[in-house]
């Protein structure tokens, strides 16, 4: 039996979902292999874990076992002549530049928030707003160890295994679990990057400057109104950011320091930040949605052509000054919709994404878009082209609908021979999931998976939902009625 | 499997092989809920679990074979329901026992025996109910008690403690769950035609036992803390509580 004390509440990162699940948190590799040891004699899945940062259910084990990888934080080791970094698996981002920032370094890629776990990052491969220039964050992996769940420590380069390392890479977490990884940082000139705001008349004017700013530009990020329709609908903002150039920062040891780059604890001088959210919490319903949007519209035009410097840290985790903010959304929590579109079908995949919602009478609260490029990773939500995505808010009344809704958007992704990504998902069905990813690589996943993990030890109420067929010789045949 | 927007409801029901328990399953089902079903006898779990199941044709209630008195292995077997069902919304505890008895009858065993199912096999599987849904900050625990818990009567001093031990265990979990989101309700049934009431010493007016499943139903959605069924039996406890016991002694009841 599983002791009782470990069960703990864990949550989608958007609130609309949560369970209990027996909860442990390894410090060691070893510590690791003895709650695989647990799981094989109660008959119970083993689900991963790092800060939970994904939207959906990727790392909730509903019942189950959860290993949460958040005490192994160890930086093993760190070269700030060739920016070889190799961390333990429960390294935040934010550790990482804290750590390197100091001798002139910053991750190649980082998402919209400092708190996921490397571990959780490379679970999921995730990407930047430079993903069009950098690609994932699993191509700046040099290698990576790996636990399995048979107990064996598996070494991966894209020379050593490279079969596994392309796999694992991008597989949510149920091939194995990274102990150590080895990334590749890069050289910055500067604590701040110059940041120009455009406005842009509508969907087409929007990805028309993103397609010609894309090769200058070293961060690009677009933002939509969603409650714009007609001639104005996708009318919203670019943003472009360009780093410096060596030299160009006078004095660079300012700014390349912790000091510089940590928001100030206090925003408004007065107001804690974490009890801004409760302020913010008017602004979440339509009403106060629709003048927010209109709001930065215009300041969008205001602040147009406009440079701007802005350090590091507030111009990639600018979400992370307002900690509790998904708070405004409950009790229903939030989804995020995020389709990839490859560049030909953009335009008349997202117009018509924009323009179901506003037939559903269901607009998104914040829509935001970025550019990419393919991927060499087997599970793989890049294309050349586009992402849009679009945050909804989850209530008692609208649940139905949204969900409706979301699978008819789903429906004209695919007719646009678009992606999704499993870090944001909560509401797909396995049958989007095999035509997008083909059943090539479905199989070529399956067969690995009972490989690498024969006794099916590591799954997720992701992994459940969306890939029935990796999980067909369940340890406890009771545990696929889930 | 479970859809983040729209996870499944999900109860169990301790003792729903007949009676009450039974028809509150069909309840439940009716209501959407995925069911885990326990009791003693086998062939009856699984009749209203093919029931259930061809009706909505799909797994939608799973039997458990168990004895409430296997105290040790309760905690397993909700750890094993609790995986099946991926969550735990409502808690139904039902099972019940109830002797023949009349004044003149003293049998130690089965007020002993009453007192076992009645009330700790209700502690066997509460406390660890309990303190998982204090855990998920949220869920509901409805244990059947009975009018007859109300007061102690000449003819069946046994029952009546077991129900009134269960009653004070109930109210007592409720103080120390209530403000952690977690709702007690007692069920106090008055008559209901089953099994059981083949053992009353006199029968008066007793309801349908699907009929008694609606009215408790009603009683667990509205998230009452007591509810007579029928109400009527709420006034007439009302009355009978207020009686003092030198008067009460006296009277035929
Ligand atoms: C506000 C916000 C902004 C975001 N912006 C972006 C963005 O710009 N770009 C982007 O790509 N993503 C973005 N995300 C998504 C986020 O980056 C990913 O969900 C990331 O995986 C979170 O990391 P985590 O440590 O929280 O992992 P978790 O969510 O805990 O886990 C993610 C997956 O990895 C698996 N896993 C965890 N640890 C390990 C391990 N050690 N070994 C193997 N598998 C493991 C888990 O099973 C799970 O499937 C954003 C999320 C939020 C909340
Ligand atoms: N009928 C009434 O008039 C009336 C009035 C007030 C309160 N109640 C209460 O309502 C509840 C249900 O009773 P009922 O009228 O429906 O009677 P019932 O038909 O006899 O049902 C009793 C249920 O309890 C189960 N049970 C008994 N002993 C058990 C044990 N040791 N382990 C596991 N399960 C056990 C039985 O299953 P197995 O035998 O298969 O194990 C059966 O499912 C009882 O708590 C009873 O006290 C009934």
């Amino acid at each position: 039996m599983l002791n009782s004390n470990h069960l703990e509440l864990s949550s989608a990162w958007g609130l609309t979902y949560q369970a209990l699940n027996y909860v442990h948190r390894p410090s060691t590799v070893e510590g690791i292999r003895q709650v695989f040891t647990l799981a094989k004699e109660n008959g119970r899945t083993v689900g991963l874990r790092g800060s939970g940062r994904s939207y959906g259910d990727a790392a909730v084990n509903a019942e189950q076992i959860l290993l949460e990888l958040t005490r192994m934080t160890r930086i093993l080791d760190w070269n700030p002549e060739t920016g070889k970094l190799t961390v333990e698996p429960g390294v935040t981002i934010r550790d990482i530049w804290r750590y390197i920032i100091g001798d002139g370094w910053w991750l190649p890629v980082v998402p919209g928030t400092a708190f996921p776990t490397i571990g959780g990052a490379l679970g999921m491969n995730l990407h930047g707003k430079n993903q069009y220039k950098a690609g994932t964050l699993g191509e700046h992996v040099l290698e990576f160890t790996a636990l399995l769940s048979t107990g064996e420590l598996l070494h991966c380069s894209p020379e050593k295994n490279p079969e596994f390392f392309y796999a694992m890479i991008g597989s949510f977490g149920v091939l194995g679990v990274f102990t150590s990884i080895t990334l590749q940082m890069k050289r910055i000139y500067s604590g701040q990057m110059h940041i120009s705001t455009h406005a842009t008349a509508n969907l087409q004017d929007l990805l028309n400057t993103m397609e010609q700013r894309k090769a200058s530009s070293d961060y690009l990020i677009g933002w939509i109104d969603c409650f714009a329709k007609g001639q104005a609908l996708g009318r919203g903002q670019l943003q472009i950011a360009h780093e410096f150039t060596p030299g160009e920062d006078p004095n660079p040891q300012r700014t390349l320091s912790v000091q510089f780059q940590e928001p100030p604890e206090e925003l408004f001088g007065i107001v804690p930040r974490s009890i801004l959210w409760r302020f913010i919490k008017y602004f979440v319903n339509p009403l106060g949605m629709r003048l927010t949007s209109l709001g930065n519209y215009l300041m969008g035009l205001l602040k147009n052509d406009k440079q701007g410097l802005e350090s590091y840290v507030s111009a990639n985790f600018l979400l992370d000054y307002f900690p509790r903010w998904k708070e405004t959304y409950l009790p229903g929590g939030l989804i995020q919709h995020q389709s990839f579109i490859p560049a030909e079908h953009a335009y008349a995949g997202f117009r018509e994404i924009l323009q179901t919602c506003h037939d559903y009478g269901l607009p998104a609260y914040l829509a935001v878009v970025k550019r990419y490029r393919p991927d060499p990773f087997l599970i793989s939500y890049s294309v050349d082209g586009f992402s849009m995505a679009l945050d909804f808010h989850v209530t008692r009344r609208n649940r139905q609908r949204l969900q409706e809704m979301v699978a008819h958007l789903d429906e004209i992704v695919l007719k646009h021979h678009g992606r999704f990504y499993m870090a944001k998902d909560a509401t797909l069905y396995p049958h989007t999931v095999s035509t997008f990813l083909g059943e090539t690589t479905l199989a070529q996943l399956t067969a690995l998976k009972s490989k690498y993990d024969p006794q099916n030890l590591l799954q997720t109420n992701l992994s459940r939902r969306l890939f029935p067929q990796i999980h067909i010789t369940t340890p406890n045949a009771q545990i696929e009625s889930n | 499997m479970i859809r983040p927007l729209h996870p499944p409801k999900t109860a169990v029901i301790v003792g729903a092989s007949t009676g009450i328990g039974a028809a509150l399953a069909r309840k439940l089902a009716a209501q959407g809920y995925q069911l885990a079903l326990v009791a003693r006898r086998a062939d009856l779990l699984h009749d209203v679990c093919a029931e259930i199941n061809q009706h909505a044709n799909q797994t939608q209630a799973r039997p458990y074979t168990h004895d409430v008195l296997d105290f040790a292995g309760t905690p397993a077997l909700l750890q094993q329901i609790t995986a099946d069902l991926g969550s735990l919304d409502l808690f139904i505890y039902n099972a019940g026992a109830m002797f023949p008895s009349h004044a003149e009858k003293y049998n130690a065993d089965e007020d002993i025996a009453m007192l076992q199912v009645n009330a700790a096999g209700a502690m066997a599987w509460l406390s660890p109910v309990a303190d998982r849904m204090v855990r998920a900050k949220r869920g509901q625990i409805v244990g059947i008690g009975s009018i007859a818990g109300d007061r102690g009567r000449r003819g069946a001093p046994g029952y009546n403690a077991s129900k009134a031990a269960l009653h004070t265990y109930l109210e007592g979990l409720r103080n120390r769950v209530s403000r952690f989101g977690v709702t007690v309700t007692t069920i106090k049934p008055g008559q209901v035609e089953t099994d059981m009431l083949k053992n009353a010493e006199q029968v008066r007016g007793p309801i349908s036992a699907t009929r008694a499943a609606d009215l408790i139903w009603s009683a667990i959605h509205s998230r009452k803390q007591i509810a007579y069924i029928p109400g009527k039996w709420g006034i007439i406890s009302l009355v009978l509580t207020h009686i003092p016991s030198f008067v009460f002694r006296r009277l035929n009841l």
